[in-house]
């Protein structure tokens, strides 16, 4: 037999077959890394029309988050305040600001400041605020160091694991419903131990995991 | 071979250096990788909506009404209410005394532990940035440039009725503004309690303890 094909394919098929193997690899990594929400939502941070800095109002003014996001505690949704809440204050404070004429403007005609929204499950996903700030979750765990903030980011994924680890062992991350809105409050020691479960156990806590808790 | 594997790292870096890595800041909105039904034809509270007055779909209170969430008399404790129900015009709601333009004097609902231990919380969140844990109006905001709080130590305040404290909290008066669509009217009860008792702890005397309490004082 002549020469069909050339010394040079004997090599071929696990030339190729590592080839294949590398990119699939590749491929599989770059997806996992690239294709979930840790890496497309964490870290967005639009230009909002205001300069609005949480790290003054909430952090060092410590306005408790509920004057302005009201209703956080009583429904499912947590609103973005209407400009007459700042004005409560800035009608005397930095009364003449170029950085407040937007914030100004809107309080007198009553169309509201456009504000993007940062934070946005989808529309198949059912969520409520209210039922965990009443039970001991602080916006922490799902916001990140809000008050800390010049500029609001998406800091966690907010994606189904995201939800689910917390929902199937929810005790280490309840606290004293008086600290839900101090963000920087630190767990004594062993306080996920005793006090978590005793939460859970007393506050009948039933995180469910069924599908139509959250798909409704 | 060498070409591939070099083609294949130069691949690997000129992603990593497109994409970044997990967690760095961007202005552009999240990709949506599979947007099946993400996003659907239905409403989203304080979402522009073309068809309601001024595009706003959060649309303000209608004057005169309370919301149907706003509270509702269970066996003697309020709930939630309904825009066409008696209450509407009791003194709870209105701070004034029935059928007359006259503030009640005193609070309307039972005045009990729970509701001071409300109004503590309540005061907290909405009126000490300004008026100052002790209602002297030394707030943080005095220093940042409020130039005019007023003190609730201050005689008028402490003369005033307590409807018309409800008024102050609901509309507003001078250069503070009304809270009225933040505080619901059992909350603003409740905050008029542990503003009064924040005047009695200003104005009170020893002898006003009681007798068993008095020696804790150290007198
Ligand atoms: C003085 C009023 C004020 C206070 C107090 C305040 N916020 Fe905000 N918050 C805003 C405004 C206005 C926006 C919208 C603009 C922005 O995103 O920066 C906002 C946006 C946010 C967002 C992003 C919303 C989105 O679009 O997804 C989060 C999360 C948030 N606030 C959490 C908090 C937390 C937690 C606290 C308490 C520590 C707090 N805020 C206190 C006014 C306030
Ligand atoms: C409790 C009073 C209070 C409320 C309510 C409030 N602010 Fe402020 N704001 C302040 C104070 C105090 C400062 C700091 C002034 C200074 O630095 O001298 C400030 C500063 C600012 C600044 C300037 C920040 C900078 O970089 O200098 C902006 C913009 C602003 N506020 C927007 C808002 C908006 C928008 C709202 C409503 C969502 C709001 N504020 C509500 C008290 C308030
Ligand atoms: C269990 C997780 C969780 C906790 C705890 C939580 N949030 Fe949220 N928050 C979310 C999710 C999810 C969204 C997106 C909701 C949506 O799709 O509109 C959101 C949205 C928001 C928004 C944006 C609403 C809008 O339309 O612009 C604000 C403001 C906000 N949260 C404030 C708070 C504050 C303040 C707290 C603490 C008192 C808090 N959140 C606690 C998960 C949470
Ligand atoms: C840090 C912990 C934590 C995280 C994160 C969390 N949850 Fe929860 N969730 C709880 C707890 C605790 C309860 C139970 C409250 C109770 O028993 O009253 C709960 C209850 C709920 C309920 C009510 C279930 C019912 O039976 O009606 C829904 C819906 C829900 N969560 C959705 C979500 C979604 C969607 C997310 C992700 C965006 C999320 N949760 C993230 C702790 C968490
Ligand atoms: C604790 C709340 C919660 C529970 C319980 C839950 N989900 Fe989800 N699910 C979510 C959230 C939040 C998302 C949106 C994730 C995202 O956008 O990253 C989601 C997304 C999904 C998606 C769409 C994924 C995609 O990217 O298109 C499917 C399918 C799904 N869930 C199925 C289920 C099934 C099946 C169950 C029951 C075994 C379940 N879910 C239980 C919160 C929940
Ligand atoms: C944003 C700052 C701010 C907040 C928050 C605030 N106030 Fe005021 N308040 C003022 C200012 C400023 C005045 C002085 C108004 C004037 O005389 O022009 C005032 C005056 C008053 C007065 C006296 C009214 C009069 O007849 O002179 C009362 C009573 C009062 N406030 C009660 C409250 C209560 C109760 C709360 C909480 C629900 C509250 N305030 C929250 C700024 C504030």
């Amino acid at each position: 037999m002549s020469d069909v094909f050339p010394k040079w394919t004997n090599k071929l098929p696990g030339k190729v077959l590592i080839g294949a193997l590398l990119l699939g690899a590749g491929v599989t990594a770059g997806l996992t890394y690239y294709f979930t929400p840790k890496y497309t939502r964490v870290g967005y941070q639009p230009i909002q029309p205001v300069a609005f800095s949480h790290t003054i109002h909430a952090g060092q003014l410590g306005l408790d988050c509920r004057y302005c996001h009201n209703g956080v505690e009583k429904s499912w949704y947590s609103n973005v305040p209407s400009a007459n809440t700042c004005m409560n204050c800035h009608n005397q404070v930095l009364k003449d600001d170029p950085k407040l004429a937007l914030v100004r403007e809107s309080a007198q005609s009553g169309k509201p400041i456009p504000w993007v929204q940062i934070h946005k499950t989808p529309d198949y996903v059912y969520f409520n605020h209210s039922v965990h700030v009443n039970r001991g979750v602080s916006c922490v765990h799902c916001h990140g160091p809000v008050n800390k903030m010049d500029e609001v980011r998406h800091a966690k994924s907010l994606s189904m694991t995201f939800c689910l680890d917390c929902h199937r062992n929810p005790a280490p991350n309840l606290r004293p419903p008086d600290q839900v809105y101090n963000l920087d409050w630190v767990p004594p020691q062993n306080f996920a131990k005793t006090q978590g479960a005793k939460f859970v156990h007393d506050w009948k806590v039933n995180a469910s995991q069924n599908c139509s808790a959250c798909h409704r | 071979m060498r070409y591939f594997l070099l083609i294949f790292l130069l691949l690997a870096v000129a992603v990593v250096s497109i994409a970044g890595f997990r967690g760095s800041i961007s202005r552009k909105p999240p990709i949506e990788v599979f947007p099946d039904m993400d996003r659907q034809q239905k409403l989203r509270p304080q979402e522009p909506n073309a068809f309601l007055p001024g595009g706003i779909s959060s649309q303000p209170f209608v004057t005169g009404t309370v919301p149907r969430s706003a509270a509702r008399l269970v066996k003697g404790e309020l709930v939630a209410s309904y825009s066409d129900s008696p209450l509407r015009d009791s003194p709870t709601f209105t701070g004034r005394v029935a059928g007359t333009t006259n503030m009640v004097d005193t609070i309307p609902v039972p005045v009990t532990e729970k509701l001071m231990a409300r109004g503590r919380e309540r005061y907290a969140i909405s009126c000490l940035p300004c008026h100052g844990a002790q209602g002297d109006g030394n707030g943080i905001t005095k220093k940042l440039g409020m130039a005019v709080v007023a003190t609730l130590h201050d005689k008028r305040i402490v003369m005033m009725p307590d409807g018309e404290l409800f008024h102050v909290i609901a509309n507003g008066r001078n250069l503070m503004g009304g809270y009225g669509q933040n505080i619901t009217p059992q909350d603003r009860w409740a905050i008029i309690a542990y503003v009064r008792a924040l005047q009695l702890s200003k104005l009170g005397r020893a002898t006003d303890v009681p007798a068993e309490f008095q020696r804790a004082l150290g007198k």
